[in-house]
């Protein structure tokens, strides 16, 4: 039961390096231990000042979004003993500046995220006294997949395109876009593709692929991506060939 | 060494780490990814070599024949067989992602992804048994 692994953590501290570096630390290995846990083991004794973003514990708030041993996880939910016997890597998220330590900016992410307004868009909305918005149980199967995203910005980890041009709008902005517009309740999908039909919206995904593996939550906004290129280019033929009014 | 960063109010220096040349190495997938890229030079290839199979055989029967020695060469048939091999990777990919890119309904009810991607199959089986009837005997 004395198991222990060794964690290499990332560490940048800006006041003292200009770099990342890593320190090892070794920490308990107990069966039911994920690399949350190491971390918070090495913040309560070996080390206060490492610097991380958590916060549920249980894959639900998508803030503890790090990249371990090369590969987007949630440290939530990644177990110390899938690693046998280490050592194990922890960095932070990529494609994102790092702040501290394992903490990145995500300002970037939410001000994307704005711009697919991912909420319910009426032209008109119903009086209180006409009652819910009602929906059948087919109508929410249209979207739920897309509704399970917890914001942890695993994909954009893992999506190149975004890497290599951080305008991208990006996998996850665009998977909570097709949740509203897949919504019966939701009049809001014109809107959107004006954002997403941009040359930083769908079109600037070239089907890596990735995002779809990495996400923790089996959104697959690869998908969503696709069908919503595939939804832009029908409409565009429609336009062409049946234009409005005519 | 005399520190020269310079701090903004709130936010110290943030840590950019560039992308290297070389991220498509880096996993399975990425090469998957540029592999697939690359397969649209094959797919141009075969377009092309469609075109001057029809012009040879519009030019005549000596055209023709030049033609069907010259892609019996090693290097045409290499190219060829490489060119099928690519195309074949570049439809399955597509197969593969049409149940996530097109769901259909049917009668209210959602066609299940494994029929959408095998009708796509079985198109491809169809076709080229098509061809290989006219080419072996039809």
């Amino acid at each position: 039961m004395n198991k222990r692994i060794t964690l290499q953590v990332a560490r940048y501290r800006p006041e003292r390096e200009s770099e990342q570096t890593y320190e090892r630390f070794e920490v308990p290995c107990p069966r039911d231990w994920v690399i949350l846990d190491g971390l918070n083991y090495i913040k309560d004794h070996l080390d206060g000042t490492l610097s991380y973003r958590w916060s549920c514990r249980m894959g639900v708030c998508g803030s503890c979004g790090m990249t371990v041993n090369g590969e987007p996880k949630l440290t939530c939910a990644t177990f110390l003993s899938e690693y046998g016997s280490g050592p194990v890597r922890v960095e932070p998220l990529r494609n994102f500046p790092v702040i501290r330590d394992l903490i990145v900016d995500i300002g970037d992410f939410m001000r994307k995220l704005v711009k697919v307004k991912p909420w319910i868009v009426r032209m008109v909305e119903e009086p209180l006294s006409a009652g819910e918005y009602r929906q059948t149980p087919q109508e929410l199967d249209e979207y739920k997949q897309f509704s399970m995203c917890i914001n942890c910005m695993l994909c954009y980890s893992a999506c190149p395109i975004y890497g290599l041009d951080p305008k991208f709008i990006g996998p996850a902005a665009i998977a909570l876009a097709q949740r509203y517009n897949l919504d019966s309740r939701d009049e809001g999908s014109g809107a959107r593709m004006e954002v997403l039909s941009e040359h930083e919206g769908i079109w600037g995904c070239t089907f890596v692929g990735e995002c779809t593996k990495v996400c923790p939550k089996n959104v697959d906004p690869a998908g969503a991506i696709q069908r919503y290129k595939l939804n832009a280019a029908v409409e565009t033929l429609t336009s062409f060939f049946a234009p409005r009014g005519a | 060494m005399r520190d020269t960063r310079s701090y903004t109010a709130y936010h110290p220096q943030w840590l950019r780490r560039p992308v290297s040349t070389y991220w498509w190495l880096e996993r399975p997938t990425y090469i998957a990814f540029i592999l697939r890229e690359i397969s649209s030079v094959f797919v141009a290839w075969s377009v092309v070599f469609l075109l001057l199979l029809v012009r040879a055989v519009d030019q005549g029967d000596e055209t023709y024949r030049q033609f069907l020695s010259w892609s019996a060469t090693p290097a045409v048939a290499a190219i060829n067989v490489l060119s099928l091999l690519f195309v074949l990777f570049h439809a399955m990919t597509w197969f593969n992602l049409a149940p996530a890119a097109m769901v259909v309904h049917v009668g209210g009810r959602k066609v299940p992804g494994l029929l959408i991607a095998g009708s796509n199959y079985g198109g491809l089986v169809v076709a080229s048994a098509l061809v290989g009837w006219l080419l072996l005997g039809g």
